[in-house]
């Protein structure tokens, strides 16, 4: 049986987003005022007991990275450090930082205070992908109302430690999603990747160290810091702990989203959490993580849905992307569709990814245009994938492997019999 | 609001360069940035012209050629490929009469597809300027594209 446990949507649907006074009502900002009672040492080392993993898809250590950005060495007298959340929620099938931001906008301004604290910065941002009006709205709103209450601004509830947040717009590219990139951007920049390393803890916005959590990572800390690691490290698993939220997606009787403890299995999320196959048609398969995931099929209906046990099993959990496909779908189209994604989103900075998405949506046509080859150029896209896993500059152009290497392991034989569906989407 | 009352409400640092875009634009009765824009932004933050247009050029975001009074995006990702997107792109385009980037007669409405929406839940779906259209169905597209006409023809656009 699975059962909603909520940390980061503790409060949405529950109060009045657009209100502080609910959310202190519930709790809200009690957290900040004991983080700031303990030295910011301390919260470092409670996030890093805690064992919070990032949410926005890589899963690092969240402390670790606190813990790197707040001992990075300042050659420069003045020690500026930044605080960046991420919030260019573009993976497709994911829809999580939007929940929470709509519903809850304090509990990330609150997070993203303590972790400011615990690192030392003074400036933060927050980037929302261009799209999302209703979140860039709520968010607004609710800095306002937190530089009102002394809960932002100079000398934070008369600490001394002082933080200013600003909101930033992406403008419709799925790349400033990767941390570095996001960088460049927030700079006024091109979304262009950055090599790394070196990491932001290091060299981050302007140079400077800089924290760069997801918005779900950040959400997680007010809770932490009022009730502990060890209450953390209880929930999930031994070493994905802590809660997850889910966006189930596709062929399902309840598209929607669910907070439940790391290592559900994916069965109950589809059967229980989103009310089983729509219209009781046969389960083929679910892909997890978005365009930049995973494939799996039935057999793996019953894998722990936490970062270790879907590593082991060759898939992914990502962004926390549950798209589930009928026997209606066809891998094919799917993949298909992926991969002109990906050719969309490249950016061309790097020869293998520009070329390469390229040449993956021309293998699809050849592998569509039936003929008796269709074997080699399945084999030529796993080639092609692999080797731009190996040589792409950033995530984007590493990703279309997973989605291959997954649809070709599992599901080959519709692969090579079966055709795109007409009509496609330009 | 006048285009230099929105470079000044900007600090001219380069990294305000995406916001003030998009505020330009936005009151842009056009929906899009002119030549002449760019150069007042790239006059504003004291670089070139061609870095400004770097940066616009390359966020799908911004147009830089004019475009209708609403702008429809139309989410192309998986999920809503699976949901059926086509049928209900198809039949917008049917109603529309226009190709994907192009903008009516009327200027009306210009369509653009995009990559995904984060409405998932409610696939297929798309967005009108910044309103949310989800559970799309071919006659449900209809109904909305219908709806937008008769408002502006009451207005008298």
């Amino acid at each position: 049986m699975i059962t909603e446990y909520n940390i980061a949507l503790r409060n949405v649907g529950k109060i009045n987003p657009a209100s502080i006074q609910d959310y202190m009502d519930r709790g809200g900002y009690e957290a900040l005022k004991k983080a700031l009672q303990t030295p910011s040492e301390k919260v470092v080392h409670d996030i890093t007991q805690s064992g919070l993993r990032g949410r926005g898809g890589a899963g690092f250590s969240t402390g670790l990275k606190k813990k790197y950005t707040s001992q990075a060495s300042c050659v420069l007298l003045e020690c500026m450090r930044y605080i960046v959340c991420n919030a260019d929620e573009g993976e497709p099938g994911t829809f999580k930082d939007r929940i929470i931001m709509e519903g809850d906008p304090h509990l990330l301004i609150e997070g993203m205070v303590i972790a400011a604290y615990a690192v030392g910065a003074e400036r933060g941002y927050i980037y929302i992908r261009g799209e999302y009006h209703q979140s860039i709205t709520m968010i607004r709103n609710a800095l306002a109302h937190a530089h009102a209450h002394g809960f932002l601004g100079n000398s934070i509830l008369g600490s001394g430690f002082s933080l200013d947040i600003e909101i930033k717009l992406g403008a419709g590219s799925y790349l400033c999603g990767e941390e570095l990139t996001l960088l460049e951007s927030l700079e006024g920049k091109r979304g262009y990747p950055r090599i790394k390393p070196p990491f932001p803890a290091e060299s981050g916005l302007f140079g400077k160290p800089t924290l760069i959590n997801n918005v779900e990572t950040l959400s997680h800390i007010p809770a932490i810091v009022i009730n502990g690691a060890r209450w953390y490290r209880q929930l999930g698993t031994e070493t994905s702990p802590g809660t997850k939220i889910f966006t189930i997606s596709g062929d399902v009787n309840n598209p929607g989203y669910t907070e439940v403890e790391m290592g559900a299995s994916l069965r109950d999320l589809i059967y229980r959490a989103a009310g089983g196959m729509k219209d009781g048609k046969p389960f083929k398969a679910a892909l997890l993580g978005g365009a930049a995931g995973t494939f799996v099929p039935e057999s793996l209906l019953g894998v722990s849905m936490d970062f270790d046990a879907l590593k082991e099993k060759g898939a992914v959990l990502g962004s926390g992307a549950v798209i589930v496909m009928s026997n209606d779908q066809s891998i094919l189209t799917m993949l298909d569709s992926i991969l002109r994604f990906f050719e969309h989103e490249s950016c061309g900075k790097c020869v293998p990814c520009r070329v390469g998405t390229r040449q993956l949506v021309d293998l699809m046509e050849k592998l569509n245009g039936a003929d008796d080859k269709r074997p080699d150029h399945i084999d030529a896209l796993v080639y092609q994938s692999e080797l731009m896993a190996k040589t792409a500059l950033c995530p984007l152009g590493q990703s279309p492997v997973l989605a291959i290497h997954s649809a070709v392991r599992y599901f080959r034989d519709e692969l090579e019999t079966t055709q795109i569906s007409q009509s496609r989407c330009r | 609001m006048k285009k230099t009352d929105i470079l000044e409400k900007f600090p001219p640092r380069m990294e305000n360069v995406l916001l003030i875009l998009h505020d330009l634009q936005n009151n842009s009765r056009m929906n899009y940035l002119s030549e002449k824009d760019l150069c007042l932004v790239a006059k504003h933050l004291n670089t070139t012209l061609s870095s400004i247009y770097g940066v616009a050029s390359y966020y799908s975001m911004f147009s830089l050629t004019p475009r209708g009074k609403h702008i429809i995006r139309m989410c192309r990702s998986p999920v809503c490929h699976c949901a059926g997107v086509n049928d209900v792109f198809n039949e917008l385009t049917r109603i529309l009469k226009l190709d994907v980037g192009a903008t009516t007669p009327d200027r009306l409405f210009t369509l653009e597809t995009t990559a995904c929406l984060g409405q998932c839940d409610l696939a297929p779906a798309m967005t009108i300027d910044d309103v949310v259209y989800g559970k799309l169905t071919a006659a449900s597209i209809a109904t909305i594209i219908a709806q937008y006409r008769k408002k502006s023809a009451s207005q008298g656009d």
